[in-house]
């Protein structure tokens, strides 16, 4: 592999290879961790602003002893005077050993990687790809359980909009003895073409009944619900409690239940939840960092040409 | 070629040129709206008999030899057509269409945020499947179907 362009391109080798390394990351000795992208230099390119991932990003360059140069906001780079991407990932694959970039054009980061002499990371295209994201959920999951397997998931709230849902059902579908349920409001249903495409290897069930669901779940995915999702703002409102996690609502979960989410949170875990044994949410936030080293460590050498 | 046109044939054969022929019915327009002909006769014929197909289209194109890119568009429209190349009265090179397996440079991307629509030097790739007939764009992963993917052929 010499990019992370999307989740698709990883095989399941290749997913265990990527949590495997990030468990090493983990336990690496700082001083040893800090000589990996000694006097390497790492271009972090946000054409479009991110706290998460960009932080945990450049967190995890300078844990591996790179240096970052780059952007945090397409304003101040090139792409203002009219260049194009891929003259601009020409220049900057020039000055660099690796590309970090999110962009809100929806396969920029595939071009990026077609035209860069150096691997891209793609953090996230539009509402395209964030392979990252979808990485440190099993690396979650993984930690989590102890195994990628023999589990029921829920995904709980935008299934329609939220591409961390899509990618990370995808990726399921890679590994064996999984289950999931798809738990929205009516508008809101995983899309169609989603469902396509895991149909033949995944058991899955749809509904809006959480309360129906919930005892069966070993771990809860749960998204944020927009309200500007909804052309009327009365059907949010019928909704939008219904998806609301709380003591109360978990009173049904088994006591193993675990329950993430993509953050940042708005209304839909009450923040009660937090220091109970079910909230893995900022773990998950956490994992970011050894799963992108680990990223970055397994790319260190790459030159495509 | 004479002989069959004294059984009746709907089109006069053509002497040298292009014939596309065992179009689904209906198809014929759409084929020449998707395969610019420029300045070249053509003769169509709609809902035509067939032995093979019952009702079928024909077009018939004269001077004029579809290239290989033409006649990958016409498969995207037409997987079921048979294209012939014609001259002096003969067949020289005769192709059975089927859908191909990838459309490099002959689809635009449904999803106007994709790249492929925002930076044109880009040229778009798009992975076919079957059943039903989808295309999927390489860069932003959107697919289309097949009344999509006619409406997006690159003219």
């Amino acid at each position: 592999m010499t990019d992370v362009v999307s989740i698709k391109d990883f095989s399941k080798r290749d997913i265990l290879a990527v949590l495997k390394q990030a468990g090493e990351m983990e336990v690496m000795p700082r001083a040893q961790k800090a000589k990996i992208l000694e006097n390497k230099v790492i271009a972090s390119l946000f054409f479009e602003p991110s706290t998460r991932t960009r932080l945990s990003f450049e967190t995890a360059i300078q844990n591996l002893g790179g240096r970052v140069i780059g952007f945090a906001d397409a304003g101040v780079s090139s792409t203002k005077k009219g260049e194009s991407l891929s003259d601009s990932i020409r220049t900057v694959a020039g000055y660099c050993d690796a590309i970090v970039m999110r962009h809100y054009i929806e396969g920029a980061a595939r071009r990026a990687a077609e035209v860069s002499r150096v691997p891209v990371l793609n953090g996230g295209d539009g509402a395209n790809q964030h392979p990252t994201q979808t990485l440190l959920d099993l690396y979650t999951i993984q930690k989590a359980f102890g195994r990628i397997y023999g589990l029921t998931i829920g995904l709980l709230g935008d299934l329609k909009y939220g591409r961390t849902v899509h990618s990370l059902a995808v990726a399921l579908t890679k590994f064996d003895n999984i289950k999931l349920v798809f738990i929205s409001p009516e508008m809101l249903k995983m899309p169609h073409h989603v469902k396509t495409e895991i149909k033949d290897k995944v058991f899955f069930k749809e509904t809006a009944n959480l309360e129906r669901y919930l005892p069966k779940l070993d771990l809860l995915y749960a998204t944020r619900i927009q309200k500007e999702r909804f052309p009327d703002p009365t059907e949010y409102e019928k909704v939008k409690d219904a998806f609301v996690l709380d003591l109360s609502v978990l009173e049904g979960a088994q006591k193993h239940l675990k329950i993430m989410h993509p953050l940042p949170r708005v209304n839909e875990i009450n923040p009660e939840l937090d220091a109970t044994e079910h909230a893995i949410y900022f773990e998950q936030a956490r994992n970011g960092v050894p799963v992108r080293e680990a990223l970055l460590y397994l790319l260190r050498d790459v030159r495509k040409w | 070629m004479v002989k069959k046109l004294e059984k009746g044939l709907y089109i006069k054969p053509i002497d040298r040129g292009t014939t596309i022929d065992h179009l689904s019915p209906n198809s014929a327009l759409k084929v020449l709206r998707i395969v610019g002909m420029g300045e070249a006769a053509v003769t169509v014929a709609i809902r035509v008999p067939s032995h093979k197909m019952g009702v079928k289209d024909l077009v018939f194109v004269e001077n004029k030899f579809l290239s290989d890119e033409e006649i990958a568009k016409v498969a995207l429209v037409a997987r079921n057509a048979t294209v012939n190349l014609i001259k002096k009265g003969e067949v020289f090179r005769k192709v059975k269409l089927g859908l191909p397996e990838r459309a490099v440079g002959i689809l635009e991307c449904i999803n106007p945020k994709c790249i492929t629509n925002k930076e044109k030097d880009i040229q778009t790739v798009f992975e076919i499947s079957k059943d039903p007939v989808e295309a999927k764009c390489l860069y932003c992963e959107k697919t289309m179907n097949e009344e999509e993917i006619a409406a997006r052929i690159k003219g």
